[in-house]
């Protein structure tokens, strides 16, 4: 397949050429190419294929809220080539068992690649290791806790060692639970008005600062996920000044929204960690300008309606992402000049293919095929009764954006093409 | 007029609407200090009260309100508990309006459930209280008596001192009495005190003296228990000698000042006994004012249908 006339992000340029794809690998970038059937994409642009490093698809175990069919087309749909999914499942991804189901189930769903993450410790209960060996076997990339901070400093420090004999990092979701202490959103004007309880940055701040430690008191890499203060930005901008091995992520609410928007009690905004005030959201924007944020995750979180048609307190945290995280990044960052169109794209795949070590990120010859072709110019507005993940859970609904996802290519295979209305 | 189908709260009514509501209810005092306790107002309506808490004055004092209007009444008290095990708040709201209930007052632990029930009902859902959010009658109660008092609302100053970061009877009287030109000083332990308040409008003072200097009214807000074993202060017997109100406090407030408290009152903490006892104690007429500014609630938001 050839495809011809689109404008390709190439390392740090955008360039018109064509892609010659055979045996879903990138054979030839050139011009005029020519040999087997042509796919037309004039005025569209070519992306290498987008990779969300932190999604939960919910099976085994809840697929009430998504399962690995309904999530892999949320995923193609929204432009990614791969996602990795979340250990806290029923049961947990802790072993090599269930790392296998989660294989058996991509080859058999077929859409995007589905990378597996393992829990750190057993049954995400932070006592003893999980078999951590084992699920590397079994094909997982990288060790998280997510949901749950592993609350044992001493356990955290021996797993990242441990780890680190299997080529795995630890992604840390960052969350001191006896400081949060129930809270639900951010605290701050918007809990006091809305008499929600509220959780201090330094909930956050705090374990972010101890797995920084960790690395560099060991000397091993770590990854922070979902940044969402402005405080947690400035301690991950300041390890790395100074050589700590840390890398880190943030998620489209985080750069787009203030929880200002919790003051309607929309449960759809509720999420953990929890929306900020305006100047964490503008030390996100900076930190991903400067390169302290290395990648854009959706920590793609879907529930049924039954989970958010409750109470502000009971209702469960998180946002369906994957449906609307290259839109809402390509409008709030590339059009809102925060971004080029190429740093945009190596948030989105080559910085998590190189965190992870997974092969793509790159449009290059040899690399394979894995490419997401979008309109830059479509204007749409959300709307989640269009979504085909199970999670209609958006704060976007009725958002206006800019950016489409036309193809979406796995291995030099379509495997999502937007059905024109 | 009041137009909003539901009461959830006094950040959502305007100075207008809380004036017409305070006007009603003036009215409603007259006839009840004369002692007429059968109105037709509510004859031939619904009203449920659903309360997930523990609450003595305010669910009776609505039940009182809505039978000396005719009403008929019923009266659910769901434990705490059934909040996260037993039926959804939407679908008992979807059952108690399949009753045909003109009115729902619910009490709830967790802030943002009156507006959550309120978007599932077509009855009018009054707000007694969620979590830490609003207490509006508790407020307009409390605004009917200083407004009896006084004569006005406009220019008073009113000093709120106790636990302002857990009250929704603080909120709601923060928001009201801002709306109706009032002043509004706070203080409390910095644990105690919620972020951003100054920035709704109070006045957020480093003691007590500084909180009741020139007051017209001194509130106190219950202290609870649980809060001790929360870390948030030492004890109440503590707490009674840095941050409750004795007479000695009193001396920086206005001499026409008065003293009042929503109640239940830990005697000794929050206010000293002899002031909780004494002649600037308005404690009693709050209690008159809130069966009569309940019943002005209920006549306002049934007379919308009549209206129609």
């Amino acid at each position: 397949m050839i495809l011809k006339n689109a404008q390709v992000v190439l390392g740090d340029e955008v360039k018109k050429a064509d892609l010659k794809i055979e045996n879903g690998v990138i054979a030839e970038i050139g011009t005029n190419l020519k040999g087997g059937e042509a796919l037309d994409l004039t005025g569209l642009t070519v992306l290498p294929g987008l990779i969300d490093m932190h999604v939960h698809l919910r099976e085994p175990g809840f697929e009430k809220k998504e399962n690995i069919e309904s999530g892999a087309r949320a995923a193609v749909k929204g432009g990614f080539t791969q996602v990795c999914c979340m250990p806290n499942t029923s049961p947990v991804i802790d072993n090599k068992v269930v790392v296998t189901y989660i294989k058996a189930r991509e080859k058999e769903v077929n859409l995007c690649k589905i990378n597996p993450i393992g829990a750190i410790t057993k049954g995400q209960e932070g006592q003893e290791l999980a078999a951590i060996g084992g699920m590397k076997g079994a094909g997982v990339v990288a060790l998280s806790e997510d949901g749950k901070t592993v609350p044992d400093t001493k356990i955290m420090s021996l797993a990242m060692q441990y780890a680190s004999d299997f080529n795995l990092k630890c992604l840390c979701h960052c969350e001191d639970k006896g400081l949060v202490d129930g809270g639900v959103v951010n605290e701050g004007y918007s809990s006091t008005l809305t008499g929600l309880k509220g959780s201090i940055r330094a909930a956050e701040d705090i374990i972010i600062a101890r797995e920084i430690c960790l690395a560099e008191s060991l000397n091993l890499p770590v990854h922070i996920c979902h940044v969402s203060t402005y405080s947690g930005v400035q301690l991950i901008r300041e390890a790395k000044e100074r050589g700590v091995q840390v890398t880190a992520e943030t998620c489209p609410h985080y750069f787009t929204l203030t929880d200002e928007v919790i003051r309607t009690f929309d449960t759809n905004t509720k999420v953990n960690p929890p929306l900020r005030e305006e100047k964490d959201r503008l030390a996100i924007v900076a930190g991903l300008k400067d390169g302290t944020l290395d990648c854009i995750v959706t920590d793609h979180a879907p529930h049924h309606a039954d989970d958010k048609n409750v109470e502000y307190n009971l209702a469960a945290f998180g946002i369906s992402g994957l449906e609307t995280s290259f839109a809402l990044s390509y409008t709030g960052l590339v059009k809102g000049g925060v971004l080029t169109l190429p740093q945009l794209a190596y948030k989105m795949s080559t910085a998590p293919a190189e965190i992870l070590d997974l092969k793509g990120g790159k449009i290059e010859a040899g690399a394979p095929a894995d490419l997401t072709i979008v309109d830059l110019n479509e204007e749409w507005t959300i709307d989640p009764n269009e979504f085909v993940s199970k999670g209609k859970n958006t704060p976007f609904a009725g958002t206006k954006v800019t950016g489409r996802v036309k193809y979406t290519v796995v291995d030099g295979e379509i495997k999502y093409e937007e059905k024109r209305k | 007029m009041l137009k909003q189908k539901d009461v959830t709260g006094l950040l959502d009514l305007s100075a207008e609407e809380i004036d017409e509501i305070l006007t009603v209810g003036a009215e409603m005092k007259q006839l009840l200090r004369k002692g007429v306790k059968s109105l037709p107002d509510l004859k031939g309506k619904a009203v449920t009260t659903l309360f997930y808490e523990n609450s003595t004055r305010t669910r009776s004092s609505f039940e009182l309100a809505a039978k000396f209007m005719s009403a008929n009444v019923v009266n659910i008290v769901a434990a705490s508990s059934s909040v996260q095990k037993g039926e959804t708040l939407v679908d008992t709201g979807k059952t108690l309006d399949a009753m045909r209930n003109d009115v729902i007052v619910i009490r709830h632990p967790m802030g943002g459930a009156p507006k959550l029930l309120a978007k599932t009902v077509k009855a009018h859902v009054i707000n007694a209280g969620d979590g830490m959010n609003e207490h509006p009658s508790q407020a307009l109660l409390d605004m009917l008596t200083m407004r009896e008092t006084f004569g006005q609302i406009k220019g008073l100053k009113v000093a709120i001192l106790g636990d302002i970061r857990h009250s929704r009877v603080a909120k709601s009287n923060l928001f009201g009495l801002r709306k109706l030109g009032a002043e509004v000083t706070m203080y409390a332990p910095k644990t105690l005190m919620p972020t951003g308040i100054d920035k709704m409008g109070a006045k957020v003072c480093k003691s007590r003296e500084e909180a009741v200097e020139g007051a017209d009214v001194v509130m106190g807000l219950r202290i609870q228990l649980e809060r001790q074993h929360g870390g948030l202060f030492p004890s109440l017997g503590e707490y009674a000698k840095f941050y409750g109100v004795n007479e000695e406090v009193m001396k920086y407030a206005k001499k026409t000042a008065i003293v009042m408290h929503p109640g239940p009152v830990n005697r000794g903490v929050e206010l000293t006994c002899s002031l909780i006892d004494g002649d600037k104690s308005k404690i009693e007429d709050q209690v008159f004012s809130g069966v009569a500014v309940r019943m002005a609630l209920l006549k306002l938001l049934t007379m919308q249908e009549a209206e129609r």
